[in-house]
């Protein structure tokens, strides 16, 4: 049996409300490829950076066990002095800087005083020699494509003495070849004795590439599959992926009747904002019903948020095509003010970024979205709108001293329930909820759940994004699953379970 | 009161606390001078364009640390403008509207290139600081102008008489002065009371009583004693009324309404107000317009109080203004901050600068400890942010 290069033992970790690593174990073999594989949130990520020391020694609890001795990391640079280095989802590198320069940026040659530049450039060309990348070092960044850029940062890392490479989803970004290249290179690299862990969605690349495959669910190891000869069926993977049971973790729906369709999109298609013709959603055709509660499931990168809000409004994307009917009639939206007009609200994935203002109190965070309804003639109403976020405040129950608290200071379930409050402020028909349990815990998630149903049993039409597979099945009436910009997908909720959701985009995204 | 309510009741009267310090500190090393009744009189007087100023790019910065650097060049250009047409025997009231017209439309201009299309605040206001100061030189072609008109400057805070006249006319103190302070008393401590009677019968949280009560004895002692001072030296500077009124009115935008509100709300997280159906970049358009407007009545105090225009007034007001806000505990990223803070910051910088000349300090020691004061301030609010983390 091969050396053990890396062990992590029982490691937990903790985020202010929510566990996100409850006694992970890893274990990987000297020159193996290992595969983390797991739903979006279930602690991969969170993982990888407890090991490279972004969250520094004694903000977790558990031991990393490294080649033999135990370390303790505090900083980036710390693993990296050993051999480790992680390849984050995002490249890291710096448009107007020469490939050279960014693959030394931080590991400088010369001398303190001065750097080599004669040095960095026969190193780096070096270095892009063994991952086979055919550009000179001078180029700058901004002018070669992101399987290139990709390239770049293994061979930065390899600048590094990387024992132990790391790569966040190498080929997210990456299409059909440009991926099926850096696998062979990780397959190369692995004859040459590398030790490699690759953290992936895209399933059939795992069962490629990976030797040993280790699931992570819910903050927890699963189970290590081995792939000895590279052929496990992605339907074993899928199974580990979601194998939980669901129990009562959804409050029962009310039987509702469902009404008339509210509103409709049809042959939606948006495009980027910054990449010239690309289509972020392509040709969408939707439609929610009144007291309806529909699910839009899929991958993140799918579109879903682009698509709700470009229909909010059109908040984003350049280029909307498309047909919106609201109640039957042909309705155009040019600004987030006309959408809530309309009686559209959207409520954000990212509630610290784009949903609140963390830095004022829950009163003056609940009433933003309809100050008028509250103020006089530009003059507000402080006590009405102390009443309204009073009233809010007991009625989903948020947990906070009281409302003149900074939103800054909640739980992470309590701001989403802020959140919430100021959409239903805003007297919506429809609400688009994305991600709407996003990074809070059990207990919240299931309150948020009942006002959900709260929401659609009033008549309100609720359409939800969620990346959490049981979430989408326990509360929605129909489900969409997207992928790459299209609806792959629509099932009721009698025929729909988790494989089905899963093989949906699997099959998609295969048929290009 | 636990010691955690002391520490915090601490941080947040800080600059008050700072305020009173170096007050009772230059009492004694000027011994006495600086609590003068004219020497009170000259700080409000002297400083009225940095409480002017300041309250509009308050403004500015709680947008999201937002700065205006032209404003010191306006107030030449705008000033210019004003002298010259009073100049030209044009009446006084007639100039003051096209000086404060003059000002928003600086404001205006300024104002679309930052929020329309998307020109960094620093270096759109670098430009107009560069350009409005050429204008100013310009419109006076290079000479100093006198300001002669009387009215102007009895109203606006220049020459011997810019008093409000003593219309109960007392011998020795005057009794229009003390009569304004006790008014002002007596209408803060009934709003006191009223604000907390109401809250009370609607149920909501109310102040503590302690606190409430010591800050509403401080302030009503303060106003009646700084009233007192002023009464035994000529009665209300009429720049006082000015300030005055760009207090309360500032206060009121910043606290009671919608605009107010997005301020706040812009500098704290500007998209979530986008995606709240906020029209942000005309928030941004008003806070410039307005401060262009505040110059403009800024302008028109400095020609008033120098009973003159010239092409180098207002050098480094734009700073005294962004120090005022920053002393005043206003974010450097925008989303805090208050008028009553940056009008704290405003008077710590006057007293330092007034007890330092009394002193007879070197002017550019002077510079260097508003400059280290600055920075202290700003120390302070960072490290105390820290704390809580």
């Amino acid at each position: 049996m091969a050396k053990i290069l890396l062990e992590m033992k029982n490691i937990v970790k903790e985020f202010p409300g929510v566990k996100a690593l409850d006694n992970v174990n890893l274990k990987v073999e000297e020159g193996e490829i290992h595969a983390l594989v797991g739903e979006n949130g279930a602690g991969k990520s969170t993982l990888m950076n407890v090991l490279s020391g972004i969250y520094p020694y004694g903000t977790y609890s558990g031991d990393i066990v490294y080649d033999g001795e135990v370390c303790q990391f505090n900083k980036i640079k710390d693993s990296e002095e050993k051999g480790i280095v992680i390849i984050h989802q995002e490249l890291a590198l710096i448009p107007y800087m020469t490939i050279g320069e960014n693959m030394f940026l931080g590991n400088e040659r010369g001398k303190k005083s001065a750097i080599d530049w004669n040095e960095t450039y026969r190193e780096a060309d070096k270095y892009l020699k063994m991952v086979g990348l055919q550009e000179s070092s001078k180029v700058l960044i901004k002018d070669i494509g992101t399987g290139k850029q990709q390239l770049v940062e293994i061979a930065k890392a390899l600048a590094k003495h990387a024992k132990l490479l790391i790569l966040d989803e190498p080929t997210s970004s990456l299409n059909e070849s440009d991926s099926k290249a850096l696998l062979d290179l990780m397959l190369k690299f692995k004859e040459e004795g590398m030790t490699s862990i690759i953290i992936s969605h895209k399933l059939n690349e795992v069962s490629y590439v990976a030797d040993k495959i280790t699931v992570i669910r819910d903050g927890s190891t699963i189970e290590t599959i081995d792939n000895p000869d590279r052929k496990i069926p992605e339907d074993r993977i899928i199974r580990g992926m979601v194998g939980r049971e669901i129990t009562d973790r959804f409050p029962k729906r009310p039987d509702v009747k469902i009404g008339d369709v509210k509103m409709e999109v049809k042959d939606w298609t948006v495009y980027h904002p910054q990449y010239e013709g690309r289509k972020v959603v392509d040709g969408v055709n939707m439609y929610v019903r009144r007291g309806e509660v529909v699910g839009i499931s899929g991958l993140m990168g799918a579109g879903r948020t682009e698509l709700a809000m470009s229909i909010f409004g059109k908040s984003y994307g350049k280029d909307i095509q498309g047909t919106l009917l609201l109640d039957g009639k042909e309705t155009n939206l040019k600004t987030i003010k006309d959408a809530i007009k309309a009686k559209i609200a959207y409520v954000t994935e990212d509630r610290k970024g784009n949903g609140l203002v963390l830095s004022n109190p829950i009163k003056i965070n609940t009433t933003l979205a309809n100050l008028d309804s509250i103020s006089n003639k530009m003059v507000i109403d402080k006590d009405k709108e102390y009443q309204v976020a009073e009233e809010y405040r007991q009625k989903l129950k948020t947990k906070c001293p009281s409302v003149e608290q900074n939103v800054g200071n909640l739980s992470g379930g309590n701001q989403q329930k802020v959140l919430l409050a100021k959409w239903m402020f805003a007297d919506p028909d429809i609400l688009i909820l994305d991600e709407p349990t996003r990074g809070i815990d059990v207990g919240a998630k299931y309150e948020i759940y009942c006002i959900i149903n709260d929401l659609a049993a009033a008549g309100k039409s609720v359409i939800m994004i969620s990346s959490e597979l049981p979430e989408v099945l326990g509360m929605s009436d129909r489900i969409y699953v997207m992928n790459e910009g299209q609806i792959v997908g629509e099932l009721s909720k009698e025929e729909a379970s988790q494989e089905k959701i899963m093989s949906c985009i699997l099959k998609s995204g295969r048929g290009e | 009161m636990s010691s955690a309510k002391v520490t915090e009741a601490l941080k947040k009267y800080a600059m008050v606390i700072a305020l009173i310090a170096v007050m009772i500190f230059f009492q004694f090393s000027t011994g006495g001078k600086i609590l003068l009744p004219q020497n009170i009189n000259n700080l409000l007087s002297q400083n009225a364009y940095v409480f002017v100023l300041g309250t509009g790019m308050l403004l500015c910065i709680l947008t999201g640390g937002n700065i205006d650097l032209s404003v010191g060049s306006v107030i030449a250009f705008v000033g210019g403008i004003g002298a010259v047409m009073m100049s030209k025997g044009i009446n006084c009231w007639i100039t003051v509207v096209v000086m404060l017209l003059a000002g928003a439309l600086v404001g205006a201009f300024q104002g679309f290139w930052i929020a329309f299309v998307k020109v960094p605040p620093f270096i759109a206001t670098l430009a107009g600081m560069y350009a409005f100061r050429g204008l100013a030189n310009v419109v006076l072609q290079g000479y100093a102008v006198a300001v002669n008109d009387v009215t102007f400057l009895n109203v606006f805070g220049g020459g011997a008489d810019c008093y409000v006249p003593d219309f109960l006319g007392g011998s020795g103190l005057n009794m229009t002065c003390m009569l304004a302070g006790v008014l002002i008393v007596l209408i803060y401590v009934g709003m006191t009371l009223k604000n907390r009677i109401e809250s009370k019968t609607k149920g909501y949280e109310n102040a503590p009583l302690f606190g409430e009560l010591a800050k509403l004895i401080i302030i009503s002692a303060v106003v009646l004693w700084v009233t007192y001072k002023l009464a035994s030296h000529k009665g209300i500077p009429s720049a006082l009324i000015w300030i005055g009124a760009v207090i309360l009115i500032y206060a009121y935008i910043t606290k009671k309404t919608t605009m107010g509100r997005y301020l706040y709300a812009v500098g704290g997280n500007e998209k979530a107000t986008a995606l709240s159906g906020i029209n942000t970049k005309n928030v941004f358009f008003f806070a410039y317009v307005n401060m262009g407007l505040l110059t403009g009545l800024a302008a028109i105090l400095t020609i008033a109080r120098a009973a003159s225009a010239q092409p180098t007034y207002g050098q480094g007001y734009e700073m005294d203004a962004i120090a005022a806000c920053f002393i005043g505990g206003a974010s450097a990223y925008g989303g805090i901050g208050n008028v009553t803070g940056t009008i704290i910051g405003a008077l710590l910088m006057g007293v330092i600068n007034q007890g330092m000349s009394i002193m007879g300090v070197d002017a550019n020691l002077q510079k260097v400890v508003k400059g280290l004061v600055l920075l202290i301030a700003v120390l302070f609010d960072v490290l105390s942010k820290k704390d809580k983390k």
